[in-house]
């Protein structure tokens, strides 16, 4: 009863200083926002007016139709006329174009055989956003005759073997999202009760270790599932990204992930002696999430070193949770190892805090 | 060891920082419902004597009793009991006066029904009721202290722990600061302040005066000023300053400080005819002596006296 009171009462002072502070009052809200518009229209920003350079060996009627179904669809420019593949690799490399569209003098015929594309697309996959576009590209340009046959065009993509989408995105920006917010406001808001001598009065009053630490995660898992939310309407809305698994699953994920982070950020606040350093371990951790949990470089494509350290981030096991659920529909139980690492991680961070959290200056 | 009688009781306390000992083998018997000071210079170990009192550092060495219960391991027990002044101001700064009082009635859960009336009283006795809605970070060092105080005997504590309260305040605010002290006393509490102001320690009941973590001396202040391991000497000449680095450099003066045209001299212990002796010093050097007189010690005597042993020492073996 007491024990409740007490959590209440540092919960709400919490929310109360929180509310106080305009820049962190912000930065719930509109770090979110910011983030999801950066990441989703740079990702996005491709769909129109590509360069384009065409070489049209065949030169018949349909294959210049062919060429004009796809000037219409105005996902491409076309600004050269060449005579090879050669010269179109060429213009590819010096940059002039995005995308090439081979087609070979035998065109026609090609299109008649169901084994192999009639041309090829040539695209530029150094930058990935191009990649995107043109994947869309070459599945429109289906024509629907042919519609159990392969794609008109084959895709050939240069420089970048992999391809992503901005709908690959969104659900990992939750990721990133709270992994910032979330270690660092807790880490801080301990922290900052050190610098500032609140915590050595409160370590003298009858207020327990457990009841301090659920008081200062509350607010947070508050916050942190406004942020979720957030960006999952705005990515519905804006980007269109499917929920293919269950709302609710989804959200136990991010409840689960919310609560990691927090423990994470408890952990911090045991180590780092002011503000400035609680900060610095927050960006140490939130660098490799970036980096390395799949969100920004495909997971199997790195190094074994770099996929061990992968491992440990609970940002990692989030990406493959939340992708399961939002993209694939698969449901908790098929992804029942990743929750166990989770929650694996939870425990430990949060058996660390508690057992370096004295109520002591020692 | 268990006395109810005593506040406080300590033996042998001893902390270490690392390879500086911050607090050496000190004994302590402080009694209830009184006011009980430790003296010291920065760095003397006052703060880290306290902070180990209530808990929020483990001794390195040596048994603690705090109101019968054994600290560090009944340290959670004794929390409700004792309330506790930060040297630096430590409640919220972006909360409003209120707010700040209502979190700590909150953490203390102070019973519901009694709250309101305690929160009101309180706010009456130390002048807080026109503040209530004032962000505390827009306080003067008064006002601060005043709500600290507050803060601390919300949940009607026992044993008070005051760290050093008043280097923030003007001596108006605190004289009214010690006038509440002595009002808590009345009602039973026991204090414990610790200060490096002169006039502060004078108005404890008793005093504890610490030089680098060790216990020097003990007492009320008249006993100290009556026991005072030294002589003073007042005086009176033309040329005070010369006069003061002659007196300075003998080995039987422990100190000299100068007070207006008056010459304090603190002289050792055993030398007989102390007045006599420094002006004949003094006149020796060829400066005019109007007076020499024995005085009585001030509180400042006796701190200097206690803080400066090994002056005494290293003086006795040069000569």
């Amino acid at each position: 009863m007491n024990s409740l009171r007490r959590i209440r009462a540092v919960a709400a002072k919490e929310i109360r200083q929180l509310r106080r502070d305009r820049l962190s009052f912000g930065m719930i809200v509109g770090l979110p926002i910011m983030q999801l518009l950066l990441f989703g229209y740079a990702i996005n920003m491709d769909v129109r007016h590509l360069t384009a350079g065409v070489a049209d060996l065949a030169e018949t009627t349909a294959s210049r139709e062919y060429v004009q179904d796809l000037a219409h669809s105005q996902v491409i420019d076309i600004r050269y006329q060449v005579g090879s593949a050669q010269a179109l690799e060429e213009l590819l490399r010096e940059g002039r174009i995005s995308v090439g569209i081979f087609l070979p003098p035998d065109f026609e015929r090609r299109l008649q055989q169901p084994d192999r594309a009639a041309g090829q697309l040539l695209i530029d996959g150094s930058d990935t956003v191009v990649q995107g576009a043109a994947t869309r590209l070459a599945g429109t340009a289906r024509t629907s005759p042919y519609n159990d046959r392969p794609p008109t065009l084959e895709i050939r993509t240069y420089f970048n073997p992999e391809r992503r989408s901005p709908v690959n995105t969104v659900p990992g920006l939750i990721g990133i999202i709270l992994t910032m917010t979330m270690t660092l406001f807790t880490a801080v808001a301990i922290v900052r009760e050190r610098e500032r001598g609140n915590l050595e009065l409160l370590i003298t009053t009858p207020i327990g270790v457990g009841e301090l630490m659920i008081a200062k995660i509350l607010p947070y898992i508050g916050i942190g599932l406004l942020q979720a939310t957030l960006v999952l309407l705005l990515g519905d809305w804006l980007f269109r990204v499917p929920l293919l698994g269950s709302l609710l699953d989804a959200y136990v994920v991010i409840l689960l992930f919310i609560i990691a982070n927090l423990a994470l950020g408890l952990m911090i606040s045991t180590l780092a002696s002011n503000q400035f350093q609680a900060m610095q371990m927050t960006f140490f951790i939130l660098l490799p999430s970036i980096l390395l949990s799949g969100f920004m470089f495909p997971f199997d494509g790195m190094p074994q070193a770099a996929q061990w350290i992968a491992e440990v981030l609970p940002m990692t096991h989030f990406m493959r949770l939340i992708r399961g659920v939002v993209l694939r529909g698969a449901d908790l139980w098929e992804l029942r190892g990743e929750l166990a690492a989770l929650g694996l991680f939870l425990v430990i961070s949060l058996g660390v805090a508690v057992s370096r959290f004295r109520k002591t200056l020692d | 060891m268990s006395n109810t009688e005593l506040a406080v009781m300590t033996r042998g306390l001893t902390r270490d920082f690392g390879s500086l000992r911050a607090v050496d083998d000190v004994d302590l018997e402080i009694p209830r419902a009184r006011i009980y000071g430790f003296l010291g210079p920065n760095g003397s170990g006052k703060s880290t004597t306290i902070r180990m009192l209530c808990g929020l550092l483990t001794p390195s060495k040596g048994e603690v009793e705090v109101l019968g219960l054994k600290i560090p391991a009944e340290a959670e027990a004794l929390r409700q009991k004792v309330g506790y002044m930060t040297q630096k101001f430590s409640l919220y700064d972006d909360l409003t006066v209120r707010e700040n009082l209502d979190f700590m009635a909150d953490i203390y859960a102070l019973p519901r029904a009694s709250k309101k009336g305690r929160l009101d009283e309180t706010c009456d006795r130390y002048r807080l009721a026109s503040l209530l809605k004032q962000r505390t970070g827009t306080l003067s060092g008064g006002q601060k202290q005043r709500l600290a105080l507050a803060a601390a005997m919300l949940h009607e504590p026992e044993l008070l722990f005051l760290d050093e309260p008043t280097s923030a305040v003007d001596p108006e605010n605190r004289r009214a600061f010690w006038e509440s002290l002595f009002d808590l006393v009345d009602l039973g509490t026991t204090i414990l302040v610790s200060t490096h102001y002169m006039d502060e320690a004078e108005r404890c009941h008793a005093l504890a005066i610490l030089d680098r973590g060790r216990l020097v001396a003990e007492g009320t202040p008249e006993q100290l000023a009556d026991d005072i391991p030294a002589q003073v000497v007042l005086l009176q000449t033309g040329q005070p300053r010369r006069a003061g680095k002659i007196l300075h450099d003998a080995h039987w003066v422990i100190s000299v400080a100068q007070i207006g045209n008056l010459l304090r001299v603190l002289v050792k212990q055993d030398l007989a005819d102390a007045d006599v002796a420094v002006a004949d010093r003094v006149s020796k050097a060829g400066l005019g002596v109007v007076d020499s007189r024995v005085g009585r010690a001030s509180l400042e005597d006796v701190f200097v006296a206690a803080t400066q042993p090994e002056r005494a020492q290293r003086q006795e073996t040069a000569a």
